[in-house]
């Protein structure tokens, strides 16, 4: 990663002056880690026993890379993606995304392969997408060792094949998580053509102004 | 011995919710949000009930019941209203959507233009003084007869005589409209394009409601601009999955494609049976579909959903519009309403444009009579046409534990909706819904 990249947390003031938003979304089964990997690059925190997510569905956190701010906006699935319940408003205008499975469990990387899928089917096509395997420091609880290294493998040729970033993450020890938010900016296109494409702005905002803090929906163009 | 994992259905709950129609899911979002343990299900596999917005194309020809489809180059462009609505920008939607914050997932977009039918052509409708002057819906003196109408509806305030200008408290409307001397015509206008009353019947009430309306009217206009009215990008389905969304964010737990096969009380509890599970809980919501055994029907609704390929005539080529045909003005009991929307909102493909001709039926043969919207938005790509039985519960739900939603109606915008919606509000706690106590979403913003 870029040496002079570097996660603001607290109020950033941008040097440059370019900020620009994205709207990222989670998936991945129930209890990957999701809120965790959010909660770890948001706030510094990891809770052992964090609950099934409630009440924190939208962050927002920025990456300053060397010429330009990003400021994700963060969308949690507050537990929707059980039952099959997730709303397609949750993949509207997502520029990016981040598909969690837990490195011990073979079912949820199956599961984030489908995902990617409805990913590809729903989001906008230029969406950045970002393959995590959460809890990689459970190496003490993995399952039978081979097993792993094979969905590492896997989950490696299968993120390369479809054009994904790939990263084992630990909420936990937060290793790989600033990076892999780092790598999806620096990825994501910073032109306004990029930005305004996926957003179509100029929709009255209601009480948004109050809301948005910033008005820089597609604030690329300068 | 296998122990088996308990579902979420047999879990105990404050409230289980059936149907994900606005209404349901605006309650939803307010009872998650005060504390109450929510499940929420519905039959089908997709949000929004008869509110929602059918995507890709294909299922608009599906719920039509039309099986030929043609090729359309991108389907998932379409986000189809079947229920025509528009939200009043000054109106208690677009306060419900503020107080909760949900606005934040939603953009919306300000309703080009509002328009009026007057013997067989279309006017802009004049939604102040100024306008009113300018317009050439009306004759020179008409025009200041009614903008003195429009300056004493802004001015008037209940408790300080000297706005009355001389209305007795207690005046019906028609006393009002005579004292101001408007003709026919402007009292057509005045009372459907404003005042947006769907029958004559106002004019026998008291004159304040109308009063309320235009002014809701006017000040809706002023917020944004062109006609007061908003309409959300990718289509009215997007508004019942914010406030799923908000229901989920606070706890609500969500299952779509469950099956509903009874619900009954027992034993102070209401049981709610999907697919052998029973959930329990201390009262249901949903909407009249889920209660055919306690609901009535009260009347019907034609609607034409249309698609264009071009944008309607007289209307200044606008990108979305309302047309509002009075009653009076075909010789009709009930309103004939032509809304239209486009591909800049994201519910069509690109040079394409979406109206819904709509009215309250009053004959054998509902599809004549909404010949004259018709005539105004020729010629027609795609026409499907349905007429849907509007349904009110047979009783408030308190004894039952039961409460049942009312159907959408045949207005244009939000309001009855949101009447309805604060009626079951108030039918379940006993408190009306204070739009100051509704708490701020508590995320904080890093």
């Amino acid at each position: 990663m870029a040496s002079r990249s570097s996660v603001a947390r607290a109020n950033n003031t941008n040097t440059q002056g370019k900020i620009c938003q994205f709207k990222l979304v989670l998936l991945g089964e129930s209890a990957v880690g999701k809120s965790s990997l959010v909660l770890r690059f948001v706030k510094g925190q990891f809770h052992e026993y964090q609950e099934s997510t409630i009440g924190a569905a939208f962050l927002t956190q920025t990456v300053c890379l060397q010429d330009i701010t990003v400021k994700f906006e963060i969308w949690d699935t507050a537990g929707q993606e059980r039952y099959h319940s997730l709303a397609p408003m949750y993949y509207r205008g997502a520029q990016a995304a981040i598909v969690v499975y837990d490195i011990t469990n073979q079912d949820t990387f199956t599961r984030a392969k489908t995902w990617v899928k409805e990913l590809q089917r729903q989001a906008s096509p230029n969406i950045v997408i970002a393959l995590a395997g959460n809890k990689a420091d459970l190496s003490n609880k993995r399952m039978v060792e081979h097993d792993v290294i094979a969905i590492l493998q896997e989950a490696a040729a299968y993120s390369e094949e479809n054009g994904l970033l790939f990263m084992e993450t630990s909420a936990k020890t937060a290793m790989n998580v600033n990076d892999i938010f780092l790598a999806i900016a620096e990825k994501l296109p910073k032109n306004e053509a990029g930005v305004s494409g996926n957003r179509p702005t100029a929709g009255v905002g209601l009480a948004a102004t109050e809301n948005r803090e910033s008005s820089g929906k597609s604030c690329c163009g300068s | 011995f296998v122990v088996k994992q308990l579902s979420k259905m047999d879990e105990e709950y404050d409230v289980i919710i059936l149907g994900t129609g606005l209404t349901e899911c605006i309650l939803s979002g307010l009872f998650s949000v005060s504390g109450k343990k929510v499940l929420h299900m519905d039959r089908n596999s997709y949000y929004g009930g008869e509110s929602t917005s059918l995507t890709p194309v294909q299922e608009v020809y599906k719920h039509f019941g039309s099986e030929a489809v043609p090729n359309y180059d991108k389907p998932r462009d379409w986000n189809v209203d079947v229920v025509p609505k528009f939200l009043m920008a000054d109106g208690k939607l677009v306060k419900l959507l503020i107080h909760t914050n949900v606005t934040r997932y939603l953009e919306f977009k300000s309703v080009e233009g509002s328009f009026v039918w007057k013997s067989g052509k279309v006017y802009k409708v004049p939604s102040t003084d100024k306008e009113a002057l300018a317009s050439s819906l009306m004759g020179i003196f008409e025009k200041r007869r009614f903008a003195s109408f429009l300056q004493w509806v802004m001015d008037y305030k209940q408790d300080v005589p000297s706005t009355h200008k001389g209305v007795a408290p207690n005046a019906t409307m028609s006393e009002v409209v005579a004292k101001f001397k408007l003709d026919k015509n402007t009292v057509d206008f005045l009372g459907h394009a404003m005042a947006l009353y769907r029958t004559d019947d106002y004019l026998s009430g008291p004159f304040l409601p109308t009063v309320m309306r235009i002014r809701l009217y006017t000040e809706s206009v002023m917020k944004y601009g062109n006609s007061p009215y908003l309409y959300p990008l990718y289509g009215l389905g997007e508004i019942p999955q914010g406030f799923a969304r908000l229901s989920a964010i606070y706890g609500g737990t969500y299952m779509l494609n469950k099956p509903i096969e009874n619900v009954e009380k027992k034993d102070g509890k209401i049981e709610v049976t999907s697919e052998g599970e029973t959930a329990r809980a201390k009262f249901v919501v949903g909407d009249p579909s889920y209660f055919p055994d306690r609901v009535k029907k009260v009347s019907q609704v034609v609607r034409a959903v249309c698609f264009l390929k071009h944008p309607i005539n007289n209307t200044s080529d606008s990108k979305s519009c309302q047309i509002i045909i009075p009653q009076n003005q075909v010789g009709r009991k009930h309103d004939i309403y032509v809304s239209s929307v486009s591909s800049t909102h994201n519910v069509c493909s690109s040079n394409y444009y979406l109206a819904i001709v709509s009215t309250t039926v009053e004959t054998a043969n509902p599809e004549a009579e909404l010949t004259p919207g018709l005539k105004l938005i020729e010629p027609i790509a795609e026409k499907f046409i349905k007429t849907s039985d509007i349904y009110e519960p047979l009783d408030d739900g308190k004894e039952s534990q039961m409460f049942v939603s009312k159907s959408y109606d045949a207005t244009s915008h939000f309001e009855t909706t949101c009447d309805d919606i604060l009626d079951v509000y108030k039918r379940v706690t006993g408190e009306d819904f204070d739009f100051t106590q509704v708490k701020k979403d508590s995320v904080e913003e890093a």
